[in-house]
């Protein structure tokens, strides 16, 4: 490449007008617009935001109102009217819950625990893991010794006995799973701080004699974060499972708030006698949630690896 | 003239980039005839390498289009099906890559990687084809080949890699070799032992050698003719010897007067800028003379007593020192406002660590540095911030160095806000102001570092590096990943900051042909010590040391009139890696002249 208008190739010349001072934010956009599965992926997720937000406007029923509820239509099929009039789209579940309502509210439920876990594990442990790099020596292995044994027991056991001594509850459950989750990202994003901080921007960061802090986030941070928002992407996928297994198992949420995986285990006895719209509905729901989210982040994967930029 | 061996007319090779197709090689013809050597020379992104690529019939099918005609020994080589072409690739045409690193395969023994040529493309049994490879091995000069037949690719340096690559070009008696930047990743001396290598089997075997690369010094060594390419076409093509004369066009006439030619500053005391030429006309203008710049009478801006730079080399589990990498032993060195002092040497010789040493950016050992008076070693954190107000560094790689996330103009404007020099809003202003003395527009602060060319964003750096209004300037190989004409620019902008604001610069660089142009005085390291230091003209017109005289010898001279036998030996680089009970002789100095010392010994 070469500076000279006249000696500059017409391949490589960087003044492309498209390119021109488009932040790597824009760019990434750009990007994920450009790529048809992160597209639908987008749309799944999007799709799923707004249906619990809008829970309290879309839902037939609002399924926390236990005198709305009426035992005698429990485990009606999907398409059936209730006495009083209503139309259960998705059927009910045994306690005469509309589950169309049921799967909006849990939605909320579902992807209230798993993003706010997955962003306080993010902060949490991308603090703990550009520490540990930026220190290094002694700190840095006995927090990566730490990260270890975390990494070393399955997230299931780990929850398990944490929701054993909380007890239940929405709080409780995403307090597991920030315990569970917090150490990947510490992992991750202390990789990519150990080679930026080899980088020659760094050196040239220093012999400005600028500060260890704006050197740490001004510098080193945040060409930290393409691995970090690719594995953040997929751990919300994973939290939203975790306590779906969770809920299922039963230690998770308690039964008046019945969030995706909760419904799934409500109706998982009555799946072999036929009433299987109980489960499947909340668990097709899910698969949906987490197929979208698994597209942007597969998509982000590709879009963000830096051997295809240049 | 006997007929061509390569007869290439209207070579027209096209990329498809983003759907569109891109035409990146555009009607080149040229002849290669027998036994004889043409140089296809050209700046990064001129297109040569694609051209040899679409010789050899390397490039995707789906991805690039090569239309026109290929004559090799007669058959056009882009109407023979695809299938045939492995028979002459290897069998009639040898190549050479660029990276000898990474063009043999590291876990495959030398002896096999030769053996698996011959058996393939000669139909040898095995133990003809290993006494047949190390036969080549022989012929490449690789001492004692045939015990090192057994050995891996890590056991051999970049140099005897190379040889190993050439070896298996020539496994099937190639008659066109096509060797593309063989030897831009080596070293200086290492260069010229394989550029001799090249001639001499040239004559043993009686092939043609088709020779990439964007060094004209290398071409003047090398080529009986020469094709210039540049956007994508041949601009010219004829005899070395007339290009480098009379060039016609006004590029190759730039392209010319860009080289730094070894010797061209016999006589002059002062650096010198490189002439400036029109590109439309060709017209030449002879460069100003540079004011003498050296504040003879003032204190040191930098000196150096005995810097010791090491690295422990730890292995096992107990973290055992198993020995230490002598980086820098024992440096000393002054530096006098306005003044060019050159540090050169090959790889490994501890020209970069003692830059980074002096501003610790690499915790020296032992040693005393002073920058302006202040004892860096022993400053505490305030103390290295001011100190590394006083001295900048610019890097060898633009890209690397820039922080591909932050604005270039936010780049500069750091270090002003972080050292508190003026507010926000006056940082802006002397953004545009540092960027427009680099020679960019102040408009351009608002990019990303990856919207510039490599030329550019060296200019960038080189502004922030002004931004704190530096004394000092660790230039570390700073022109060393540009093209030729570029270099030449960032030199003239080098010299021209030095005569308006005095600055001083510790120029570190391999590269003695810019060293000559830039410098006041120059230091060689070797392993790790000064061999010599003295005044430019003392080490470029007396050279003293045996180790400087071999360097001299081993720059390629861009000058075909010049062209000399050379006395090139076999010598490697060697390794600063010593045991841990290793201790430094001491060393003694002799004084050949004014200021010029040469190490005994």
């Amino acid at each position: 490449m070469s500076e000279n208008p006249n000696t500059a190739s017409s391949v490589h010349d960087g003044t492309d007008p498209i390119s021109l001072s488009t932040s790597p934010f824009r760019r990434t956009m750009a990007a994920l617009r450009a790529d048809r599965l992160a597209l639908i992926g987008m749309s799944l997720v999007v799709l799923f935001v707004l249906a619990a937000i809008l829970a309290p406007i879309l839902a037939p029923q609002n399924p926390y109102d236990l005198s709305r509820l009426d035992v005698l239509d429990g485990r009606q099929p999907p398409g059936t009217r209730s006495a009083g009039g209503m139309l259960y789209l998705l059927g009910t579940d045994d306690q005469g819950r509309d589950l169309l309502s049921a799967i909006l509210y849990g939605l909320r439920t579902s992807l209230l625990v798993g993003v706010s876990s997955a962003a306080v594990a993010l902060v949490l442990g991308a603090s703990i893991g550009l520490f540990s790099a930026y220190a290094g020596g002694r700190i840095d292995a006995v927090l990566m010794r730490i990260v270890d044994i975390q990494l070393s027991f399955p997230a299931i056991l780990i929850a398990l006995i944490f929701l054993a001594i909380l007890g239940q509850g929405v709080d409780k459950i995403i307090i597991a799973l920030i315990v569970t989750q917090w150490a990947y990202y510490a992992r991750t994003i202390r990789g990519s701080a150990l080679v930026e901080r080899q980088r020659a921007y760094v050196d040239a960061a220093r012999s400005m004699a600028l500060s260890d802090a704006s050197i740490l986030f001004r510098h080193i941070l945040p060409n930290c974060l393409p691995p970090l928002i690719v594995v953040a992407t997929m751990r919300v996928a994973y939290a939203i499972m975790l306590e779906a297994t969770l809920s299922f198992l039963g230690i998770g949420l308690p039964v008046t708030q019945p969030s995706l995986g909760l419904l799934i285990a409500n109706g998982f006895e009555y799946l072999l006698s036929g009433d299987y719209w109980i489960s499947f509905f909340p668990g097709f729901a899910l698969l949906l949630l987490i197929i979208g989210i698994n597209l942007i982040g597969d998509a982000l994967r590709d879009i963000l690896n830096p051997r295809r930029e240049g | 003239m006997a007929e061509p061996i390569l007869s290439i007319s209207d070579l027209n090779t096209s990329f498809r980039v983003h759907g569109k197709w891109q035409n990146v090689v555009r009607n080149v013809s040229f002849d290669v005839h027998p036994k004889e050597t043409v140089a296809v020379v050209g700046e990064s992104g001129s297109g040569k390498s694609v051209t040899a690529l679409s010789i050899m019939r390397l490039l995707s099918p789906t991805g690039a289009r090569v239309t026109g005609r290929i004559e090799f020994e007669g058959r056009d080589l882009l109407g023979l099906p695809i299938e045939e072409m492995p028979s002459i690739r290897g069998n009639r045409i040898g190549m050479i890559f660029q990276e000898p690193m990474t063009s043999l395969n590291p876990v495959l023994r030398i002896g096999d990687q030769i053996i698996e040529v011959l058996v393939q493309h000669r139909h040898l049994t095995h133990a003809q084809a290993r006494s047949e490879a190390a036969r080549l091995l022989e012929r490449v000069r690789i001492p004692s080949a045939r015990s090192r037949l057994d050995e891996y690719p890590l056991n051999f340096s970049g140099g005897m890699r190379q040889r190993v690559v050439i070896a298996i070009a020539l496994a099937c008696d190639p008659r066109l070799l096509i060797a593309d930047e063989p030897t831009t990743a080596l070293d200086v001396t290492i260069q010229a032992q394989i550029l001799e290598l090249i001639k001499t089997l040239q004559e043993e075997e009686g092939m043609s050698v088709l020779f990439i690369t964007h060094d004209m010094g290398v071409v003047a060594e090398i080529s009986d003719r020469a094709v210039v390419m540049h956007r994508g076409e041949a601009v010219e093509t004829g005899p070395t010897p007339q290009i480098f004369a009379s060039p016609s066009h006004p590029y190759t006439r730039a392209l010319v007067s860009a080289v730094p030619q070894l010797g061209s500053m016999n006589g002059l005391d002062r650096p010198l800028r490189f002439p400036r030429v029109d590109l439309v006309t060709g017209e030449i203008e002879p460069p100003p003379p540079t004011a003498d710049t050296v504040r003879r009478d003032a204190a040191p801006l930098l000196k150096v007593e005995g810097l010791v730079t090491r690295f422990d080399v730890r292995k096992g589990f107990l973290r055992r020192t198993i020995g230490r990498i002598h980086a820098v032993e024992d440096v000393s060195l002054e530096l006098r406002p306005g003044e060019t002092l050159s540090l050169v040497g090959e790889s490994g010789c501890g020209k970069s660590t003692t830059g980074r040493s002096i501003i610790r950016l690499t915790e020296p050992r032992s040693g005393t540095v002073q920058i302006d008076g202040c004892d860096v070693r022993t400053a505490g954190k305030a103390g290295l911030a001011k100190i590394r107000r006083q001295a900048q560094m610019i890097f060898q790689d633009p890209f690397e160095s820039l922080n591909p996330r932050i604005r270039v103009g936010d780049a500069i404007a750091e270090p002003i806000v972080a050292h508190r020099l003026c507010d926000a809003h006056a940082a802006r202003d002397k953004v545009g102001d540092l960027l427009r003395r680099v020679g960019l527009s102040a408009s351009m602060a608002e990019r990303f570092p990856h919207e510039f060319s490599g030329g550019q964003r060296q200019r960038v750096c080189i502004a922030r590096a002004l931004a704190l209004e530096p004394r000092l300037i660790i230039a570390d190989e700073s022109v060393s990943a540009l093209d030729v004409s570029v270099k030449a620019q960032v030199i003239n902008l080098m010299l021209d900051l030095q005569e308006r604001y005095g600055l001083g610069y510790l120029f570190i660089s391999h590269d003695m042909a810019v060293v000559e142009r830039i410098s006041h005085r120059v230091a060689v390291m070797y392993l790790g010590e000064i061999v010599e230091i003295g005044p430019r003209r003392a080490i470029f017109e007396n050279p003293q040391h045996d180790y400087t005289r071999r360097l001299m010898a081993a720059v390629p001279i861009a000058d075909p009139t010049r062209r000399r036998p050379r006395r090139v030996g076999n010598e490697e680089i060697e390794s600063p890696f010593r045991a841990p009970t290793y201790v430094p002789p001491n060393r003694t100095y002799w004084q050949a002249g004014e200021g010029h010392f040469v190490q005994l010994g």
